[in-house]
């Protein structure tokens, strides 16, 4: 690059840059519009369309055989058993493995290892986790069921609770511990009394975020869970989910059951947006960033 | 984190409310060897659950090679580069929904990178501050959007919008072009191989946008504001003094997102049209491995049909295991080198 001091201002030069610059920064202004201006559309269409069928009905009401109405009680209620049951697995693994590489390993080999493959599970396909509790569990007894479905949302709670564990108490001050250690507290208490506390409301985000994860999830229930379209409190027979309901009426001719998968859409879309709103706000109080 | 009215902590060494007298001794003992007991309990336990993630990736990948076993063992070598897929004839190959995944995910890079690097440009450099926290949170909000909400939209409304304005579009344009007219024949069917990458631009957009937006928010201000000093624009800053210090980054980012690509199920699957062929133009409907797999697992009678899709599957873990290894090990490179 020339050196500045030599050239002149408004020579060719200088305006040469200035209008390269001035492109370029339209592009920037521009990329912005476009990239918001696509998501604002689908968000608008997503409301648009799923505030219409939205009612009372909606959550009362059982899924419609093809052709007549009705509502999405049971597909949510399985959506809500099978989430909640995956983050009762997955949340203790998560929270004991993150304590693992913030506190007793920080520096070891192992954690180098661990951190490394919990990164590429955070975002490995959520089909091939579907797949291995298929091969897992689904074939060895023999039929779909809520717990397979239960399990395939879990591993995919795992590595984001891992991942959020560990990071908040990274956050946590040497200070603490160092204090705790030095009027004879054990390690654990330490961990479980100070570390835990000091880090709570990061911990509570990492679980909020991996519900919100798991909440939109279809392709791991695809063939754990599968579907069901009554109304089935027994999780070793196939569960229905919202996800899944969404894609096989969406996919399907029938005009109920297209409206239905918009509401059912939307509903999901709400409830993500809430965790991630309030996994932020909580995260905002416990870090300042 | 502290409250007082709290017991004192340093109570549980001293059951007798902490005098040590000789008759305390023998309970104290007894306290402290539970206490030594929970202690290695709890950290022996700690270590378990970080075994257990390295135990569950090996589980999906031993499960994987299991499940496929039969059908590899079948076709062998031909599996990777056959492209029939015939359930009556119990025939497959997995070249097609490979070819699929592969230009999907570049037709989504093509996009979603610049557009993604120009909006964190955006963002990091010329956004008004009080503008800067909103349109990234928003960002980061659109990030988390279920992928099936995206397929559903791409399904009902971009698919037709495609098929009635954008392909006839390319095809008057493109179509007798040589060569590239190739890329844009046949009818305008709404589905398929292109309306997939526009998709899977849309949805990985928001993830490139905001690692990259991480990333050069990590440039030192001193570097920018000496190059500022010297005289030079906007554009000079990034192209000069931004993009090189972060570029490991980026192309780590990048690589993120195309590992997101290359596994996106839902998305996909409503929009590609589930048909086993390879087409030149890629207006023509294609599958990809992800949307093979979800629409035809449930559905596949015989061991030959279900192996050769868990098949499919482990090709795809391979293949995004290395592009997502990649990507950790770049972004890795670039955290040392800030000295994190």
């Amino acid at each position: 690059m020339a050196s500045p001091t030599t050239v002149a201002p408004s020579t060719p030069l200088y305006a040469a840059r200035r209008r390269k610059n001035f492109v370029t920064m339209a592009i920037a202004y521009a990329a912005t519009g476009f990239g918001l201006a696509w998501l604002a559309l689908i968000l608008i269409v997503l409301f648009w369309n799923g505030f219409n069928g939205l009612s009372l009905r909606v959550f009362t009401e059982m899924t419609p055989p093809p052709g007549s109405s009705g509502g999405l009680l049971n597909a949510i209620a399985g959506s809500l058993v099978m989430t909640f049951l995956a983050v009762i697995i997955g949340t203790p693994l998560g929270v004991l493995a993150g304590t693992y590489l913030a506190e007793y390993g920080r520096y070891e080999k192992l954690s180098t290892i661990v951190r490394f493959i919990n990164d590429i599970l955070l975002s490995a396909p959520s089909i091939v986790v579907g797949l291995f509790v298929y091969e897992i569990m689904v074939a060895q007894m023999g039929h779909f069921s809520g717990w397979a479905g239960a399990v395939a949302l879990a591993v995919i709670v795992v590595p984001v609770v891992v991942r959020t564990t560990e990071d908040m108490l990274t956050l946590v001050p040497d200070t603490l511990r160092e204090a705790a250690a030095s009027i004879g507290l054990p390690r654990s208490k330490m961990i479980q009394k100070i570390a835990y506390r000091a880090a709570r409301a990061g911990m509570i985000t990492g679980v909020l975020l991996a519900v919100a994860r798991i909440s939109g999830e279809t392709a791991p229930l695809l063939f754990t869970a599968l579907n069901n379209q009554f109304w089935s409190t027994n999780m070793n027979a196939p569960v229905s989910s919202l996800p899944v309901v969404i894609f096989q009426f969406a996919l399907s001719p029938y005009k109920d059951w297209q409206e239905l998968a918009w509401t059912g859409a939307l509903i999901i879309t709400l409830a993500v947006l809430a965790l991630s709103i309030t996994a932020r706000y909580l995260g905002g109080q416990s870090k300042k960033s | 984190m502290t409250s007082s009215g709290r017991k004192p902590v340093v109570d549980v060494a001293y059951p007798a409310g902490g005098a040590m007298t000789e008759a305390a001794s023998p309970d104290r003992a007894k306290v402290l060897n539970k206490l030594r007991f929970s202690d290695s309990s709890f950290k022996f336990l700690t270590r378990a659950a970080a075994i257990a993630v390295l135990i569950i990736l090996s589980g999906i990948i031993i499960s994987l090679i299991h499940g496929s076993l039969p059908a590899l063992s079948k076709f062998g070598f031909e599996f990777l580069i056959d492209e029939s897929w015939n359930p009556v004839t119990e025939k497959f190959g997995a070249i097609a929904p490979i070819y699929g995944t592969i230009v999907t995910s570049l037709i989504a890079m093509l996009i979603a990178v610049p557009v993604g690097l120009f909006i964190a440009l955006f963002l990091t450099e010329l956004c008004p501050m009080f503008l800067r926290r909103p349109i990234g949170i928003a960002i980061e909000l659109l990030a988390g959007i279920p992928s099936i909400i995206y397929g559903i939209w791409g399904l009902f409304v971009f698919a037709p919008f495609l098929q009635q304005h954008v392909q006839p579009f390319l095809i008057a344009v493109f179509g007798p072009i040589p060569l590239l007219g190739d890329l844009f024949a046949g009818p305008p069917y709404g589905i398929g191989v292109l309306t997939a990458g526009l998709i899977l631009a849309i949805m990985v957009l928001p993830f490139i946008t905001s690692i990259s937006r991480d990333v050069f928010e990590a440039v030192p201000p001193v570097l920018k504001e000496a190059a500022y000093g010297l005289g030079c624009t906007t554009w000079e800053v990034a192209r000069n003094v931004v993009l090189p210090f972060t570029r490991v980054g980026v192309i780590g980012g990048v690589m993120l997102g195309l590992g997101r690509a290359l596994g996106e199920t839902m998305a996909v699957t409503f929009v590609i049209g589930n048909a086993h062929r390879i087409s030149e133009s890629i207006l023509a409907p294609g599958t990809t491995i992800s949307a093979t797999i979800a629409n035809e697992f449930t559905e596949a009678v015989g061991d030959i049909y279900t192996s050769s899709l868990i098949a499919l599957g482990l090709i795809l873990f391979v293949i995004t295991f290395i592009v997502l290894a990649a990507a950790r090990l770049m972004l890795m490179r670039l955290n040392a080198r800030l000295g994190k």
